[in-house]
């Protein structure tokens, strides 16, 4: 027969005092846990809600980056006549020659400077990517020195409002407007009209990139294979998808340091929860006995106290979580590996996030749990009885 | 038996209880330890004493931009500077595109290059062999172990940033403190390959006469080029390395916050290991002051107790970290931010808080434990 649970808890409220300090010790694991675990999801969920599956990215041979591509502008026409591009609202092929730089921006908050990415585009290069909305403002006009700027950019630089000026390249430029990016790459950049930037930076006459948009996703793959195999181009087209899946490597160094700290953490403690754990069976060793002497059996006696410990964990569990709530949504920004910018993105209390902080407190209370419980259902009855 | 002996015995009647306790605040202060080394190698080494004499100088705009070659003999003209040359980041695959096999490659001047860095160790017939030979290049020691490369080996790096693709053959192989994980190859071999990269540089690094010029000659320098179509910026080596680590994001919040959640963990462990030893200990305290110890006595036999257990704990702790970060250190990865050893100074940090965290965490026991009447102490039943 099973011990009731609500013994376990009962136990647990009986010694306030040494539950809550535990599970205090296991909900700050958690937190780490958590808050680590968000940081990753979130940067993941930037880059890959970034790619827009209808469209393919074209860069020079052998580029890796948009950043480090470029090609001559007179391949932009050949582009943009391959077959299996949709319309745009002039029912020309929609298409976009881009130029990408990087700029530096000092922080609003005055921790440093940042490099951001500036992409200067075609007016088709905002109708081909549907998903980022315009919030405030309107749309930068061709052919002036007008930028719109994603929010995060807005809210962490400063000179980012509509109205001011921004200062970079050969001068001024206007901030006419703000997109909402969804949460994507695009979420870290600033968007103007190509022929300026290209000529602000001396960079006439080419395109670090081009965008097309195919009619559908059968398209796009056979789009793509067109790009890459013209001898005459060596250029290369990308899925959008792929390019920015390829670049979630940025987490990398976050996710090292993430899972080292979290795994020391958790193993200090599982230690702590054994200390628990072993304190309340040698409390209770005549009780245990009694358990014994009314019939309750050695595994049931094993499984309650492994219980107990899974539960004050779990309790750890939901305290760390509910310390961490008010971090959901926060946004911070890392640099992306491969185009040498600052991605911005927002820490994600995903339901995934909160499952698996929940099985790795599960986990501690567990592995703390054992070896007491194992300890509490081998005792012998007549000595514990005799304590 | 002496205090401080009677102090350890206590600490470790209950072995297991004792033991757990040391582990789990072990653990803990190995993270702290290890994130205060992070600290310490992001925001406080200053590398060799030769990097802070040296600037590092990069188009305005961004490291993205090429500056004009020709800013380097104007650069020299600088009163204070001793040495310069261009330093071109490369970006180069080699072998596949896996981020494990990928290291830094710069293209710089032969010539000059020892000029200026000079804490880079080499033989000088190395140094001599890669002077002649265009293709040269020169490998950092660390690497050369990771890819069993030797002298007279040919490597070929795959252009990403530059359509070409270059093959070079190791002339040298140079050893450096901090390990800088790069190999340097002839600048002019990209510029005759790449018509853009054409009289371009990079970045140029500069020697400066000494510390007390560099900030001077950064002020020179990038007024000399303020109203130019390429304004530089110019800092030193390590306010340059820093932008990097700035990058990272707040590296510094981060780690702050974790520090504090570790050594939080620590204190509850540690305060909930004293308050069962000393709540089952309740008629011994009364025996002892019936024996005639003060309050004060009782209240730091306790105290001492806590700081002692913690103490071993952050020592292991500090150790296992120095141990860990030795062992990453040997293992020939290349990584980007290779970690400083664990300095004297972090373990005696890592030890002070452990002492601190001992200390506080037996503070509200012990002195409830001294405070007890001894009638009400002797007839407690623990």
């Amino acid at each position: 027969m099973a011990i009731p649970i609500s013994y376990n808890i009962r136990n647990l409220r009986l010694r306030k005092g040494l539950t809550i300090m535990t599970a205090l010790g296991i909900a700050l694991t958690v937190t780490t846990a958590i808050f680590l675990m968000a940081l990753l999801t979130g940067l993941q969920r930037a880059f890959v809600s970034s790619g827009d599956p209808l469209n393919v990215l074209v860069l020079r041979k052998g580029s890796e980056a948009e950043l480090s591509g470029g090609f001559d502008a007179a391949n932009f026409p050949t582009l943009k006549n391959l077959p299996g591009i949709a319309k745009d609202s002039h029912g020309e092929p929609m298409a976009s020659g881009e130029w990408v730089v990087v700029i530096v921006l000092p922080r609003k908050d005055g921790t440093g400077e940042v490099n951001v990415t500036v992409r200067g585009m075609m007016p088709d290069g905002l109708e081909l990517r549907p998903k980022v909305k315009l919030v405030s403002g309107r749309w930068f006009t061709p052919g002036q020195r007008e930028v719109v700027v994603s929010q995060s950019i807005n809210k962490r630089f400063s000179q980012a409002n509509i109205g001011d000026s921004m200062q970079f390249g050969k001068g001024p430029w206007k901030v006419v407007g703000i997109f909402d990016a969804g949460g994507s790459a695009y979420e870290s950049e600033i968007w103007g009209d190509v022929n300026q930037m290209a000529s602000d930076f001396d960079r006439q006459g080419g395109f670090s990139s081009a965008y097309l948009r195919a009619t559908d996703p059968v398209a796009a793959q056979a789009l793509k294979n067109r790009v890459s195999d013209d001898q005459r181009l060596k250029l290369e087209g990308v899925l959008e998808p792929d390019y920015y899946a390829k670049q979630t490597s940025s987490g990398t160094p976050i996710k090292i340091i993430g899972w080292t700290v979290a795994i020391i953490m958790a193993i200090g403690s599982s230690f702590a929860a054994m200390n628990t754990m072993y304190a309340a069976v040698a409390y209770r060793s005549r009780e245990i006995a009694t358990l014994r002497v009314i019939g309750f059996s050695r595994p049931s006696i094993l499984t309650s106290f492994v219980f107990e410990s899974v539960l004050l964990s779990l309790l750890g569990a939901v305290v760390g979580i509910i310390l961490m709530l008010p971090f959901n949504g926060m946004t911070t920004g890392t640099s992306n590996a491969v185009t040498f910018s600052e991605v911005v993105f927002s820490l994600r209390m995903t339901t995934q996030v909160l499952g698996a902080a929940i099985v790795f407190a599960l986990i501690m209370g567990l592995f703390g749990g054992i070896a007491p419980a194992w300890q509490a259902a081998r005792r012998d009855i007549l000595s514990a009885l005799r304590d | 038996m002496t205090l401080s002996s009677f102090i350890v015995k206590n600490a470790f009647r209950n072995k297991r209880r004792s033991m757990l306790t040391v582990l789990s605040i072990g653990f803990s202060l190995l993270l702290l330890t290890l994130m205060m080394t992070l600290w310490r190698t992001f925001y406080m080494d200053n590398g060799s004493a030769e990097s802070s004499e040296r600037l590092v100088v990069r188009h305005k705009v961004s490291l993205t931009f090429a500056l004009p070659g020709y800013y380097r003999e104007k650069i020299r003209a600088v009163p204070g500077v001793v040495g310069v040359v261009p330093v071109s980041w490369f970006g180069g695959l080699y072998k596949d595109d896996k981020p494990e096999n990928f290291f830094a490659q710069f293209g710089t001047d032969p010539d000059e290059f020892f000029k200026v860095y000079r804490d880079i160790t080499i033989s000088p017939e190395e140094v001599k062999e890669w002077q002649r030979d265009r293709q040269g290049v020169i490998v950092d020691s660390t690497l050369a172990k990771k890819y069993k490369w030797k002298l007279g080996d040919r490597i070929v790096l795959k252009g990403t940033i530059y359509p070409v693709d270059l093959e070079l053959n190791i002339r040298g192989i140079f050893t450096s403190q901090p390990d800088d994980q790069s190999v340097y190859f002839n600048t002019k071999y990209v510029e005759e390959s790449v018509d853009f990269f054409k009289g371009k540089a990079g970045t140029f690094g500069i020697l400066a006469d000494n510390p007390q010029d560099v900030s001077k000659i950064s002020v020179a320098v990038d007024d000399m080029f303020h109203n130019s179509p390429q304004p530089t910026k110019t800092e030193s080596e390590k306010a340059f390395g820093l932008e990097f680590v700035a990058m990272l994001g707040n590296v510094k919040a981060f780690i702050l916050s974790i520090c504090s959640a570790v050594v939080f963990a620590t204190l509850l462990v540690s305060a909930n290991t004293m308050a069962m030893s000393i709540r089952e200990r309740t008629r011994e305290v009364a025996v002892l002051k019936t024996l005639g110890f003060t309050r004060a006595t009782v209240l730091v036999l306790f105290v001492a107790e806590a700081a002692t257990i913690a103490l071993i704990g952050g020592m292991l702790g500090a150790l296992g970290a120095a141990g860990l970060i030795h062992l990453a250190a040997s293992k020939t990865s290349a990584n980007f931010f290779p970690l400083s050893p664990v300095s004297a100074g972090t373990i005696a940090l890592s030890m002070f808080v452990a002492a601190i965290v001992g200390f506080l965490s037996a503070v509200v026991p012990s002195y409830r434990a001294s405070q007890t009447n001894i009638v009400e102490g002797l007839r407690h039943i623990g």
